[in-house]
């Protein structure tokens, strides 16, 4: 329930009770929102009241009488105007003249209500009002919220760029000094993790574009009959000499003459994507079982590996941006944190399904079913 | 081994941060040896001989530099701890120096990161000098 302050204000008694009445029990549904509005009200009978009500910053509708026995009804309008209080006005007027009209609204009043008006006008009237109000303050909501998490976003992965920039501008200013000797083998290993840290830096900027591509709408995204084995082919071959280092299997099922009409970039993508995680997460002598096969039209694709796997909870952050699961096993393992999220984004961009099972030390199985576009 | 090189434990778990850390202390005379998780800093703090530590704030969990720190100085508490943190710089929050209010902290002195190596060397000395 949400309730919304209404400032009625009117020389006559009469009117203002009248108005307190009509309102004070009334309340109806947002539906949309699974909220309610009903109201409550403050009486005031002139306009240095009014604005002493308004100063306070509770208002969120004001009934305001044209005619007011100290000042115009008009230039109150204005000072809500330039004080810019977050509320909207109904005039209340006893001639309903056009003039009086234009100059109103110019001056921001949001209706009118012509006098003399039944509770159900006014009621209607002050509902239209608390619908718009109610709406513009969810959607500033909203845009507020985007705005903090874009900002989060953007900080995170400056961090992240950051600090390989640093590792290896370390490790360069250690070189430069000489520190172990002038022996160039001495220093294998500082190379070694350098190129390793601008490596992953290299891999979190190409999965910035993807990201961006993504999310900047899928306009140009040119659909093709697809070889899903030549894809899962190429993807096979590519992780090979990684897997090889840690003597990892590599099984995948595929029908090669399988075809689906999809973006190549997209597929090749989402097959790359679990195969490099069912690699680099995985146990030395491990395996990868990759099988793809059709379901109604649409593709399945699950990947299963037998790597550290993962716990219900560090599952359940596996999609959010930036979220590495940082433990004992994967302090060694580079990534972007990016990956999973282009990957569900990718999914959701086919109407697809994403499961995830995974057991610590087990090994984990990603579970996709794209639909046929 | 000369007898009077003096021995500083690190305990961190970024594996760059240790290894430069590691060369910079020992070109500059020291032994070291060190840990990247707290279980293995454990054991070190309650088996090995070392003059001065090192620890990272955030290791498994987001405190284990106080909690090691604490465990440190219960052994032996004039083994001078320094802790290093990026908590500050990410999140705003600071700590005040060990000396004045936050007696709850366990540590000598508090670096943030990134740390500048002159100022981590300078620390070592002055609190290895027990001033």
């Amino acid at each position: 329930m949400t309730t919304l302050s209404v400032l009625i204000v009117d020389d006559e008694l009469g009117m203002r009770l009248g108005a307190e009445r009509s309102l004070l029990d009334y309340f109806f549904k947002l539906d949309k929102f699974d909220d309610e509005i009903n109201f409550k009200t403050t009486l005031v009978e002139n306009g240095n009241d009014a604005i002493k009500i308004l100063a306070e910053k509770n208002t969120d509708i004001i009934l305001l009488d044209y005619k007011l026995p100290d000042i115009l009804g008009l230039d109150i309008l204005n000072k809500i105007k330039t004080e810019k209080y977050d509320l909207l006005t109904i005039m209340i007027t006893a001639y309903a003249s056009l003039d009086v009209a234009i100059s109103a609204t110019k001056s921001g009043a949001f209706d009118f209500l012509a006098k003399p008006f039944t509770p159900e006008e006014l009621r209607n009237t002050v509902k239209k009002a608390a619908e718009h109000i109610y709406l513009n303050r969810k959607a500033s909501k909203l845009e507020e919220e985007k705005k903090k998490i874009r900002f989060q976003f953007i900080s995170v992965l400056a961090h992240e760029l950051k600090s390989p920039l640093s590792a290896v501008e370390n490790y360069l200013l250690l070189m430069k000094d000489k520190i172990s000797g002038d022996n160039i083998s001495s220093y294998e290993n500082m190379i070694g993790r350098s190129i390793k840290r601008i490596d992953g830096m290299r891999k979190l900027i190409i999965d910035l574009l993807d990201l961006t591509r993504l999310e900047s709408g899928a306009k140009n995204r040119v659909f093709e009959e697809l070889s899903i084995y030549e894809i899962v082919n190429d993807a096979v071959e590519g992780v090979m000499l990684t897997a090889k280092e840690k003597n990892i299997t590599i099984n995948f099922n595929c029908e090669k003459n399988f075809m689906f009409y999809a973006v190549k970039d997209e597929i090749e993508i989402i097959i790359n994507n679990l195969l490099t995680n069912a690699v680099k997460y995985n146990k030395e002598n491990g395996s990868v079982d990759l099988n793809i096969f059709t379901d109604n039209d649409n593709v399945r694709i699950v990947c299963k590996d037998t790597g550290i796997g993962m716990t219900k909870e560090e599952t359940s952050r596996l999609f959010n941006e930036f979220v590495r699961i940082k433990n004992e096993k994967t302090k060694n393992i580079l990534g972007s944190g990016l990956g999973l999220s282009i990957l569900k984004r990718i999914i959701n961009l086919y109407d697809g399904v994403i499961n995830v099972d995974s057991e610590p030390d087990i090994g984990t199985t990603f579970d996709i079913i794209l639909k046929k576009q | 081994m000369s007898d009077n090189k003096k021995t500083i434990l690190i305990v961190e778990d970024d594996i760059d941060f240790l290894e430069q850390t590691s060369l910079i202390l020992k070109s500059g005379g020291y032994n070291v040896i060190s840990a990247s998780n707290e279980k293995d800093a454990e054991k070190i703090i309650s088996n090995d001989k070392y003059d001065l530590a090192i620890l990272d704030l955030m290791l498994d969990n987001d405190d284990s530099g106080f909690v090691l720190s604490h465990k440190i100085k219960k052994i032996n508490k004039c083994i001078p701890v320094i802790l290093v943190t990026a908590v500050t710089k990410e999140t705003g929050f600071y700590f005040d120096s060990p000396n004045n209010k936050q007696s709850w902290i366990k540590a000598d002195v508090i670096l943030n990161k990134d740390i500048r190596y002159e100022q981590l060397k300078g620390e070592i000395e002055r609190l290895l000098k027990g001033e």
